[in-house]
């Protein structure tokens, strides 16, 4: 990812790619563990209504999302808010879910909609995690874009 | 190491080939056995695993990472060195999904002939449940010797020319069956691998690799074994059969209950799979729910 488009990232997101690649292969599995560990749990009008949720079916264990938008008069300004719901034993799949919730959640629509589609590439995780299953990360954040798209029609 | 004498275990045609949980606490830390975790998901082992279990990873360790194709008898050599396998260790596999990918690196050590390796029944989620002691604590094991076998590719593993040659010969298809009508290019909720097309090599019969196991992921019983592949399937053990699936993993957890469990004398695990086949110009493909003509 050129500098150009790292500036296109929002900055908690510019901050994780960083974080992600000042490290090598092996404390970057770290890395990713440990947000998997940080994953916020779903608010209850989620938890109990889990099938209003969209399953993000590329990921190789069972992920859940949600995307709120506020409301507003300019579509671009709305603030998108991010739920995920994925098991324990997907710590994989968790830890993606997490850069998303760390790097995107409280952005505005516009900012989440210029996140290069291909940003994670910049993370550096295919060595250590296989590009197979990192295409569950691509997957997740096409998703997230699809909903905002439509809420901010 | 001493085989376990557990008697469900006793019934199957190979039981030196599996270990019960409460084998395996008991005999945890013993010199000469090396316990391996495998996942399908890379980070499930630095959550936890049984004290002492390194990790080994299909995707990223067991696969040659250019070419399509295993390790090769060096790069095996290594990966069994650093963790402390020598060639007369015994190494217990266990993982998640009913030891689907521990079945898989299982395998993938047997095509080097590594002489002692057994599957934990049940594997990860039957450990967790009788609520047993995990750690998160990485082993560092001595460095131990471990020779550069050359990798058997004629045994238990079947290419692409080798089923043409095989058609009309005993055939399983372990994949979904969504997958084997042609219906799904894919598992259910799985990413889309890339085949081009869909449905079953002409001939294979379609039983899903998880009918092998019970409810608390261990393998079914013997008897209930039979019922499915022998019965039901009409397979025999003395059948040339070979197992595939989408890349080759479900179908190495079938290979184990056929060629172990059962006692079948020749299985072949097709590893090409469906993401070779389904893409393979002008070879046969049979789609619906029959077997198909060859």
């Amino acid at each position: 990812m050129s500098t150009q488009e790292r500036r296109t990232l929002p900055p908690r997101l510019a901050e994780l790619v960083e974080d992600f690649t000042d490290v090598g292969p092996s404390d970057r599995l770290q890395l990713l563990l440990e947000l998997s560990q940080e994953l916020p749990g779903l608010p209850a009008r989620f938890a109990d209504a889990a099938d209003t949720m969209e399953q993000v079916h590329e990921c190789q264990s069972p992920l859940f999302l949600a995307v709120e938008v506020d409301p507003g008069e300019d579509a671009a300004e709305r603030g998108v808010h991010l739920f995920f719901s994925a098991p324990p034993e997907a710590p994989t799949t968790r830890g993606f879910a997490a850069i998303m919730h760390t790097g995107l959640d409280g952005e505005s629509a516009a900012d989440v909609l210029a996140v290069p589609n291909d940003f994670y590439t910049a993370l550096g995780l295919s060595q250590a995690v296989s590009p197979l299953r990192l295409r569950g990360m691509a997957a997740i954040l096409a998703r997230i874009k699809n909903q905002v798209r439509v809420a901010t029609a | 190491m001493p085989y376990d004498t557990d008697p469900k275990l006793a019934e199957y045609a190979h039981p030196e080939r599996l270990v019960s949980t409460e084998w395996l606490a008991q005999n945890l830390g013993t010199d000469g056995l090396v316990v391996a975790e495998s996942d399908e998901d890379v980070l499930l082992y630095d959550t936890g695993h049984i004290p002492g279990a390194v990790k080994v990873d299909w995707h990223t360790e067991l696969n040659d990472p250019v070419t399509r194709d295993y390790v090769d008898g060096a790069r095996f050599a290594e990966i069994c060195a650093e963790r402390g396998i020598s060639r007369d260790t015994t190494v217990v596999f266990y993982g998640d999904k009913n030891n689907w990918w521990a079945a898989y690196a299982l395998w993938v050590f047997s095509l080097f002939d590594h002489p002692d390796v057994r599957l934990l029944d049940g594997g990860r989620a039957k450990w967790t449940a009788e609520g047993r002691e995990m750690t998160t604590e990485v082993p560092k094991p001595e460095r131990v010797d471990y020779p550069v076998v050359e990798r058997d590719d004629r045994t238990i593993r079947a290419f692409r020319d080798d089923v043409l040659t095989h058609l009309g010969k005993p055939l399983v298809d372990v994949r979904s069956p969504g997958e084997y009508t042609g219906e799904l290019l894919h598992m259910p909720d799985y990413p889309q691998e890339g085949a081009v097309r869909g449905g079953h090599i002409p001939g294979a019969a379609s039983v899903p690799w998880a009918r092998a196991a019970a409810e608390d992921a261990t393998f079914k019983s013997r008897a209930e074994l039979e019922a499915i592949y022998r019965q039901e399937q009409g397979l025999a053990p003395t059948d040339d059969v070979v197992a595939y699936c989408r890349i080759g993993e479900r179908s190495s957890h079938t290979w184990f209950v056929l060629s172990h469990l059962l006692g079948f004398s020749k299985v072949r695990n097709y590893d090409g799979s469906w993401t070779e086949w389904g893409n393979t110009v002008r070879v046969p493909i049979a789609t619906g729910p029959e077997r198909g003509q060859v």
